[in-house]
């Protein structure tokens, strides 16, 4: 069916356009300005006369961050925290949502389970008594600080969960028929027909991975231990001198702090911008299926 | 399967659990929690007679209240004007573009706000002055704080909220607007008969899911961008127990707080949860 268009809805059409385009320009503004003044020069970017387009262009800044040993290690870290945290979040995620999706009929202490883990989404014992355990149990200053603690995402364990139970009956029915034991079962019928909704999982637990910064700064007593996160809001956020060393005040001529931060910054974001545009397909359903149900 | 997922949390969520009875001990960390001297509700009674409590529970409950009702709004606008989007390609890009800062970390969003809201040469005021406004010291100012936070929470944020209301919009029986239209409603009026409506449960369930917030300011945010000037309008409970805790090492006191934090939180998250499911139908699991 064509019809012509009236000419308020026109007009309607022309500002909600207008309208929607400066609100995305007003969540790229901020990035690309942050672009242009890591890309300009010191003298430029303390004067203030960057705005969306670098002055005087240089990749000064660029060079200084790459060849800081500091952000280096820290990035580095990051990655290594990305790799094991998101390992052990998927593994045990689906290792806790497959059993937990099945009924009572088939598990009965399913539902005490359940609550045994959704109470911890609702009340948590707080930041200090954390701090202590992850003391108490020899974590302190590893890695395994920051997967340990949060390795059980329940969250995700909830949207997994209910996933699963979307998921024929029958399949598992004529597989238990065929031989197959739960963990067959689990591998090899339920993981690959849930692959939208695991990417979804996998997407939210490497992002989380990659921004968290407050238990870095918690529980990493040496600064060359901490993820990317942590080191940037002690440079960046603190503004901490402690990392300054002689060849850095040098470097601080051709190098301003604002355009340092700029660059590092910058940095920091990319390995989500280059992950994001491809699973976003994913998470858009994997988040409809997750909240809206029936 | 369950094992190795219980026994971690057993140990890093319920462990904690049982960690907050240094909330009434004098804890000393050589002493450890058994042989802390008990003080009862000594740490409480003491936070209560601190003058900074009551506004930093003030703050906590204002900012979060705020940045409910924003955080609420902001996506049924965007998702209704977005939903009038028939060009894919548009429709794609922009959500592909208001999605994006959700998943950046404060840190990131931070860095980039103490640049751009900078009183000297930050774009902001660098703008406001070609206005022909006066500067304005956003992140040192109390009077501007708290705006600052709600408005950039809802910047990070309203992008990712769209996607919920936006899957509501999809699930309208579509012959409720040929009905309309039959009847001779406009655009306009299908909007506010049909869509409207149609979002009225899922804008309820999660206006009553989000009331267990209310305690949840923001650590995250309001650390990165707050400094010792906006303390009075800005310090929520979060970083009141991180400087208490973690910074002057008053593990008691702070657990004091937290564990306040914590009854508070649990009693209204568990109260939202009945309601949405008593009214809604939700369920989580």
């Amino acid at each position: 069916m064509v019809y012509r268009m009236s000419w308020s809805r026109r007009c309607f059409l022309a500002a909600n356009y207008t309208f929607l385009t400066v609100l995305s320009l007003l969540c790229l503004i901020p990035f690309i300005h942050i672009l242009a003044v890591s890309l300009s020069s010191a003298a430029a970017a303390s004067a203030g006369s960057v705005k969306l387009w670098p002055v005087e262009w240089t990749i000064a800044s660029y060079e200084n961050v790459l060849s800081k040993q500091e952000f280096l290690t820290s990035f580095l870290v990051s990655l290594k925290r990305v790799l094991l945290g998101t390992s052990v979040n998927m593994v045990l995620t689906i290792l806790v949502a497959y059993p937990l999706s099945k009924e009572v009929a088939n598990f009965r202490p399913r539902t005490v389970y359940v609550w045994f883990f959704v109470l911890t989404m609702l009340f948590s014992g707080g930041l200090i008594p954390l701090y202590m355990t992850v003391k108490m149990t020899g974590l302190m200053d590893s890695l395994w600080a920051l997967v340990i603690p949060a390795a059980v995402p329940v969250y995700n364990v909830v949207l997994l969960l209910n996933f699963f139970r979307g998921l024929p009956k029958e399949l598992e029915e004529s597989a238990t028929i065929d031989g197959a034991n739960p963990f067959v079962i689990m591998w090899k019928i339920f993981v690959p027909l849930s692959v939208p909704a695991l990417a979804t999982l996998t997407l939210f637990s490497m992002v989380m991975h990659w921004n968290s910064w407050f238990d870095g700064l918690i529980f990493m007593n040496q600064p060359e231990h901490y993820p990317l996160q942590s080191f940037l809001q002690t440079v960046v956020i603190q503004r901490d001198m402690r990392f300054l060393t002689p060849e850095d005040v040098d470097m601080l001529k051709l190098v301003s702090d604002r355009t340092s931060s700029a660059a590092q910054i910058f940095v920091a974001t990319l390995p989500i911008l280059l992950v994001y545009p491809f699973l976003q397909k994913y998470f858009v359903h994997g988040i409809v299926m997750g909240s809206v149900k029936e | 399967m369950l094992l190795p997922a219980v026994v971690l949390v057993l140990i890093y969520c319920y462990g904690p659990m049982v960690g907050m009875v240094i909330a009434f001990e004098k804890y000393v960390p050589a002493k450890g929690m058994i042989h802390s001297k008990w003080v009862g509700l000594d740490n409480f009674k003491y936070v209560i007679s601190l003058p900074d409590t009551y506004r930093v529970l003030y703050n906590t409950v204002y900012i979060a209240f705020m940045k409910m009702i924003a955080g609420l709004i902001a996506p049924i606008v965007v998702a209704l004007l977005l939903n009038e989007v028939r060009t894919m390609l548009f429709k794609r890009l922009y959500q592909t573009f208001i999605y994006l800062p959700h998943f950046l970390s404060w840190i990131i969003l931070g860095g980039i706000m103490l640049d751009i809201l900078s009183p000297s040469s930050g774009l902001v005021n660098q703008a406001l002055e070609a206005l022909g406004f006066e500067p304005i010291f956003f992140l040192g100012d109390n009077k501007w704080f708290p705006y600052v936070l709600v408005g950039s929470d809802v910047w990070k944020e309203f992008g990712f909220g769209t996607i919920v209301y936006l899957a509501a919009l999809t699930g309208i029986n579509p012959s409720l607007y040929e009905a309309a239209e039959i009847d001779g409603a406009n655009r306009w009026q299908q909007t506010r008969h049909v869509t409207l409506p149609g979002m009225v449960p899922i804008m309820i369930l999660l206006a009553t899911l989000s009331l267990g917030q209310i305690l949840n300011a923001g650590f995250d945010q309001v650390f990165n961008l707050y400094n010792t000037q906006v303390y009075e309008s800005g310090d929520i409970i979060d970083t009141l127990v991180y400087r208490l805790g973690l910074q002057q090492a008053q593990y008691g006191v702070a657990t004091a707080v937290g564990l306040f934090k914590s009854v508070v939180s649990f009693i209204f998250i568990s109260l939202s949860y009945y309601v949405a499911y008593r009214f809604a139908n939700y369920r989580i699991f």
